[in-house]
């Protein structure tokens, strides 16, 4: 197949550091940060946006990275999943993961843990009803679900200042 | 990824005016893409047959929701998270703000927008049947002009919509001048969350005195595409929502649909599923 688009110079902010990637327009959001910014914390599950292991805040929306074309990306404020920790201390969720259970095999946890920080993020005690909404779209295949769950209920018992 | 990225253009006009300029000088040369919740998952699969894209994600003149006592409009790219929070959506049009929370997981209705659900014509989306029962119009614009055409009519087969190679979808409006007294949409699929529907069902009616007055029914993945069930609908109407009726409803709609045997379900389900959720939707009139 031919070459149709040429690279394209990606200006964005990546957990608070402003970043020039090059990539294709059409490149995936989640193999630049993977493979462009050195970032390989967002994880590929399905590659479709239906297992949610992408995750990454654009703009402050959850969003699949995996659906995210390079372009798109342009003049956008990113986080992922390394950018969820403070300098000394872990955040209220990821602790809560750790104490919990909520983190198996690994692959879900970064995105898991973006998903409830954004929901958090919005509404700092949400209802039961309100987190198993948030987290629909994030698949575990360890099906550690109700681990996932308690550790996202125990962070907003404890929710300390985001980081 | 299946696919060669190198070989897809994906290009950003700075307004509207430019991204119809592009597609009206080189007609199905470029299209539109949006959030890219269809698009990029056919890429992934090495299924997205067209090249080149104009990014109309930015363009501010396709976001938004506005009132006047006539009608809402909403802007195409209006997310499915931005239908979810809207106040008087939530009121009006109950049905649509059903149908986004339950199309995708939260990052899903970030990004899809309800233009990119129409356009993208598939018979098991789940906005178009509350559109179609909300007698929802629709506003195409190109280089050329703009106009308004019903939503109900604008599907001409599988995936296919009388849209012109130079347009786009501006805006999506509905009139805020009907009153449903009983409203029901129901998504069945095969998880709560996260699922493509196997039926998807909705159902708006107003009754006075016992009797429904008027009847608005529209159903998804039962057919090639979305469908009002105008046959089911007239034959509701002026009834009292009894047993006799139920039965001779049922039958009805059993003619009117076309369910088929894929992936995710079978004719045989699609058609009892679909009885039963028009026997739903008829007690709730009752109640």
């Amino acid at each position: 197949m031919p070459e149709a688009a040429r690279k394209i110079h990606v200006n964005c902010e990546i957990n608070g550091q402003a970043m020039s990637l090059e990539a294709h327009p059409m490149a995936r959001l989640l193999d630049v940060l993977r493979e462009q910014a050195g970032l390989t914390g967002t994880k590929e599950g399905c590659g479709e946006g239906e297992c949610g292991a992408c995750s990454i805040e654009m703009d402050g929306a959850l969003v699949n990275s995996c659906l995210i074309p390079a372009l798109q990306a342009e003049g956008a404020k990113i986080r992922t999943i390394e950018g969820v920790a403070g300098a000394a201390e872990l955040s209220a969720v990821q602790q809560a993961f750790l104490t919990h259970g909520g983190a198996q095999c690994g692959i879900c946890t970064p995105g898991m843990i973006l998903a409830a920080q954004n929901l958090l993020s919005h509404k700092s005690q949400p209802t039961q009803n309100e987190i198993r909404e948030a987290l629909a779209g994030n698949l575990c295949r360890c099906t550690g679900y109700t681990k996932i769950f308690e550790s996202v209920l125990e962070a907003c018992r404890v929710q300390r200042p985001r980081p | 990824m299946r696919s060669y990225v190198p070989g897809y253009e994906l290009q950003e006009p700075r307004n509207l005016a430019e991204a119809l300029e592009r597609m009206a000088r080189e007609p199905g040369e470029w299209k539109p893409f949006a959030g890219g919740t269809d698009l990029m998952v056919l890429l992934e699969a090495g299924k997205l047959s067209h090249r080149k894209f104009l990014s109309i994600w930015k363009l501010p003149e396709l976001r938004g929701i506005t009132v006047t006592p006539a009608h809402v409009t909403l802007n195409a790219l209006t997310t499915y998270s931005e239908i979810r929070r809207h106040e008087l959506l939530a009121r009006e049009f109950p049905l649509l703000c059903r149908a986004a929370s339950e199309t995708g997981g939260i990052a899903t209705q970030n990004r899809g927008t309800l233009g990119g659900n129409i356009a993208n014509a598939s018979p098991a989306a789940d906005s178009p049947p509350a559109l179609l029962v909300y007698d929802a119009e629709l506003e195409l614009v190109s280089a050329r002009g703009a106009r308004w055409v019903p939503y109900h009519g604008f599907w001409k087969g599988y995936k296919q919509i009388a849209m012109r190679d130079d347009e786009l979808i501006r805006a999506i409006r509905m009139p805020r001048n009907k009153s449903f007294s009983k409203q029901l949409y129901r998504k069945v699929g095969t998880r709560r969350a996260q699922a493509i529907s196997k039926v998807c069902f909705a159902g708006a009616a107003q009754m006075d005195a016992g009797r429904i007055v008027d009847v608005r029914i529209a159903l998804g993945s039962v057919a090639p595409t979305v469908l009002r069930a105008i046959e089911t609908e007239r034959m509701l109407r002026g009834e009292k929502p009894g047993l006799a009726t139920l039965r001779a409803a049922e039958e009805t709609l059993a003619r009117e649909i076309a369910p088929i045997d894929d992936i995710r379900s079978t004719a045989r389900y699609r058609l009892r599923v679909a009885q039963n959720l028009l026997a739903e939707f008829c007690e709730s009139l009752a109640a």
